[in-house]
Order: C-alpha cells, then structure tokens, then sequence
C-alpha cells in the first residue's frame, strides 16, 4: 500500500519535473530577450531538479544513493541560482540593458559582422 | 517512467545547444551552457537509476560542483574582454 | 534505449564540432569545446565507462575551459581573417577528409556489435583479469585493478607524461617576456565585488577539494581513482584562484608546492616499483609489500593511486598558474 503510494507520487513528480524541463527547454528558444530566457532557464531549472530528485528519491527508499542524491540536489539548487545572478550580473555590467526589445530573431553563428548591430560590447 | 523524463531531458538538452548556436549576443551561450550542464546532471542522475547503477552518482555530484567553476571562470575571462574590448574602442 | 541516447548525443556531438569549427570567435568555441566535452561524457557514461566519463567531465569541461580562457586572455580571441587565395588547400583537403572519413566507415562494416560477447577483445586478456582480480586484489573495480596492478607500468608512464607535459608548459611560460613594464598590474579578479559568488563559492570549495579526496581513496570501489581525484581537486583550487584573484591562491598554494607535487607524485610512484625490487619481487610487483599478497596489493594500489592524484593536481594548477599569472603583453 505504502509502496503503490510512493509510487505514484514519484510519477507525477517525475511526470512534473519532465514537462517542467520541456517548458524551460522551449521557453529558451522562444522568448525574445536575453533576460526573459534567463527567467525561463533558471526558475525551470531549479524547480525541475527538486522535483526529479525528490521523485527518485522516494523510489530508492532509505540507502547510501539516496544520500548521494540528496547532496546532488543541495548543491545544484545552490550553484544554479549563483551561476545566473552572476550571469546576469555580468550582462548588466557590460551594458545590455533590459528592455522590451527583442533579439534573436535572425541565427548566426557569432560572426564579428554582428557586433554593431547589437547595443552591447561582445 | 524514467525514460519518460530521460527523453525530456535529451530534448531540452537538444534546444539548449540550438540556442548556443543561435544565441546573437555571448550571453545567450553562456546561458544555454548553464542549462545544459545542469540538464547533464539530471540526465545522469535519472539514467544511473534506469540502469541500476546507484554507484555511478558519483559523476552527477562531480559534474554539478564543476559546472559552477566553469560559469564563474566563463564570467570571470568575460569580463576582461569587454574591459579589453571597450579599451579598444576608446583608443 | 541505447540506440535513442545514441541519435540524440552523437547527433548533437557532429553538430557542436562542426559550430566549433565554423565560428571565427574563439571565446565561443571554447564554449562550444565546453558542450562537447559533456557529450563526450555522457556518452562514455551510457557506455557504461564510468571512471572515463569522471575524468572527461572534471578534466574536460572544468579545468580545460579555464586553461583555454586563460589562454585567450593573453592572446586575442578572433581567428585571423582568410586570405582569398587559400580556399584550393581547403577544397583539397575536404575532399582528402571525406574520402578517409568513407574509407573509416566502411571498415567499421566488420566490427563485432557492441557488447557480443564472441567479440574477439571479450575473448583473451579480458575474462583474465575479470576473474583474477577478485582473486588477487579483492576489490569491486577492476578497472583500477587494470590500470594501477596488472597494467602498471603503462600508468607510470602515463605520469611521467603528465610530468613532461607540465615541465614543457613551464619552460614555455615561465620565463618573463624581456621586456619589463613599470606599471605591473596585479590582475585582480572581477568577481570579488560580487557578495553572492563569493559566498556560495567559498562554501563549495571545501566540499570539492573533501569530494576529490573521496575519490581519491574510493577509487576501488566505485568510479574513482587518481586522475579524477586530482583534476576534482585543482578544480577547488581553481575556484579560489576565479573568486579572490590569482595572486591570493599562489599564496594559499605556493609555486614550490606544486612543483613538488607533481615531482613528488612521479617519484612516489616510481619509488614504490623500486621498494617492490628491494623486497624481493619484480618492478611494480605489489603482492611483495606486505605479508598477505592481498593487503599488499591494496597497499601497493592506494600508495600509487596517490602518487598519480597529486601529480595531476600539481601539475593542472601548474599550468593554470603559468597562464594566469602572465601579464598581457600588449
């Protein structure tokens, strides 16, 4: 009974923690601005990891790897946040200012042609 | 089940490298190898368990302490090259 | 299952080479390199190589990136531009490429599938050490059973190597430019105005440098051994070097140090084949190291294991200083 409880929270966590991954997957194609995707990126990340690792977690029951699972997660969730505010911090700092503008629209691959089109120092 | 979220996560990993390839501005690639180190994590993670191999977490836990290492260098160099870059601009 | 895994990564490995390639900004392609390197260790992973996949990820898409960016910080980061008239060497050499690259694939028609067990390289040496290495050295992993006892002396080479290749990168830049500037600039590092980096870093460094010891040691029973641990623990060293500015990790971790780190590492290594000599057995015969052939073995593998971590780790952080601490020359 226990065992059939645990085992469909770990579905719909997992179930949860997937669709969380896709969204911020699509989010980072499709929004138009570098810190709109980096609200995409970072708010699905965090919350996908708690969400996966709690799933595996309650499968794999009271054991070392739950141990190691559980550091896993500790020290993604308190990596992830840092990597973006110092991200973000960095953007802001060189001079790409948050705005509505939206940029994106056409790929390339970094050439140097593209620096005066852009409003920040690459 | 888990290769539900397995496939999920193969998928976003997929867009992560589409927008490092696509990203105009540096930071949009930064960014995109953010998600997909995190997404290596996680993948690794929910793979180990698929297999049965809990013992193989140890590449999980070694792969998200480095991931920030790699972030922060990534930040650290980056900023000496707009310092760099403005300079030049100015001269 | 595999055979997904396989499309996705190895896809996306051929696409991210040929964008690494392409870009004339190097800054990118050594992001790019970053990418690759996690591919390649994920798909080591899903080949069930652990300790390879280890060391892919710590060497590869930590230390590796920093070094190169290093790198680029002294140099410029655009390709040259292409002159008109070397476009004939590469049509030539595309065409040189593809014909090899088809001549590669057609051979591979007569491999063996992956994991048939009537594989020739399943068939000798393999099931050998598979079955002695519970009964020589009794531990789970034989991949360090292979390569610290029964293939010893290829892993002594393989530190001398690393040896070598520190040594060859000190020579290179650790001579000061001729020319000397009045105004020397301690580069200090950009993040340490940043509150939020430098605590969330300093509280990470501990654990990095105590999980690189933890693989250090638990190298025989898990994925692990001296490579990884060494490269998990520059990487803690690395970290400090990025938060408080390269300067304040030569003083945390001096130069003589780490010289006599990755010296020691090699001597170490080399010194237990001779003491091994000096009891009596063969070079690099551990069983001679103690009473019970089996604790000697362990003994032999755990003093060498160590040997290896702390000439990787002198040795990285050698080369990341040589890079970091040289000024810009323009």
């Amino acid at each position: 009974m226990i065992d059939l409880a645990l085992d469909i929270m770990s579905w719909i966590l997992l179930t949860v923690g997937g669709a969380c991954v896709l969204i911020g997957g699509i989010g980072g194609l499709r929004l138009p601005n570098f810190y709109t995707r980096i609200h995409a990126a970072s708010l699905t990340d965090t919350m996908a990891t708690l969400l996966i690792f709690v799933g595996i977690i309650l499968q794999s029951g009271f054991t070392l790897a739950s141990l190691k699972l559980f550091a896993i997660m500790l020290f993604l969730l308190l990596t992830g946040p840092t990597a973006t505010y110092a991200l973000a911090n960095a953007a802001l700092l060189s001079g790409l200012k948050p705005g509505p503008g939206r940029s994106g629209l056409k790929p390339d691959a970094g050439t140097a042609k593209d620096k005066t089109k852009e409003n920040a120092p690459e | 089940m888990y290769i539900l979220v397995s496939i999920a996560i193969l998928i976003t990993m997929v867009l992560a490298v589409v927008r490092a390839l696509m990203g105009p501005t540096v930071y949009d690639r930064v960014l995109a190898v953010n998600v997909f180190g995190t997404k290596t994590v996680l993948l690794l993670s929910v793979v180990a368990f698929l297999n049965g191999r809990p013992d193989f977490l140890d590449l999980a836990l070694a792969y998200a302490l480095i991931n920030m290492v790699g972030i922060l260098a990534v930040l650290e160099f980056f900023q000496n090259r707009s310092q760099r870059n403005s300079k030049a601009k100015n001269d | 299952m595999i055979y997904i895994f396989a499309l996705f990564l190895l896809t996306l490995l051929v696409i991210t080479a040929v964008a690494i390639v392409r870009t004339e900004d190097l800054f990118v392609s050594v992001i790019l390199t970053s990418i690759f390197s996690l591919l390649m260790a994920i798909n080591f992973f899903i080949l069930d190589a652990a300790d390879v996949a280890l060391t892919e990820a710590a060497v590869g898409a930590g230390v590796t990136t920093v070094i190169f960016l290093c790198a680029l910080a002294l140099t410029g980061d655009q390709e040259k531009p292409q002159k008109e008239g070397q476009n004939r060497g590469q049509k030539v050499a595309l065409v040189v490429v593809g014909f090899l690259a088809l001549l590669i694939i057609y051979s591979t028609f007569d491999n063996p599938r992956l994991g048939d067990p009537d594989a020739p390289v399943h068939q000798h040496v393999a099931p050998w050490y598979l079955e002695k290495t519970p009964e020589y050295m009794d531990f789970p992993n034989v991949v360090t059973a292979i390569l610290s006892s029964f293939r010893g002396y290829d892993t002594l080479g393989e530190v001398f190597v690393v040896f070598a290749a520190c040594i060859g990168v000190l020579f290179i830049l650790g001579v000061s430019p001729p020319r000397k500037s009045l105004q020397v600039s301690v580069r200090k590092s950009g993040l340490r105005h940043h509150l939020i980096p430098q605590v969330v870093g300093r509280l990470l460094i501990p654990f990095i440098v105590l999980f690189g010891l933890y693989t250090q040691f638990h190298g025989e029973y898990g994925p692990g051994g001296g490579f990884q641990a060494g490269a998990l623990i520059a990487t803690g060293v690395i970290l400090y070097a990025l938060l408080e500015g390269e300067a304040e990790a030569l003083r945390a971790v001096p130069r003589r140090v780490l010289l006599g780190m990755v010296v020691g590492g090699a001597l170490l290594y080399g010194s237990v084949g001779v003491v091994c000599m000096l009891m009596g057995g063969s070079f690099l015969d551990y069983s001679v190291l103690a009473a019970d052939p089996v604790w000697g073995q362990q003994l032999g593998i755990l003093i060498i294991e160590a040997g290896v971590g702390m000439a990787v780790c002198g040795a990285l952080l050698s080369i990341f200083h040589a890079f970091a601490a040289r000024e810009r020359l323009t």
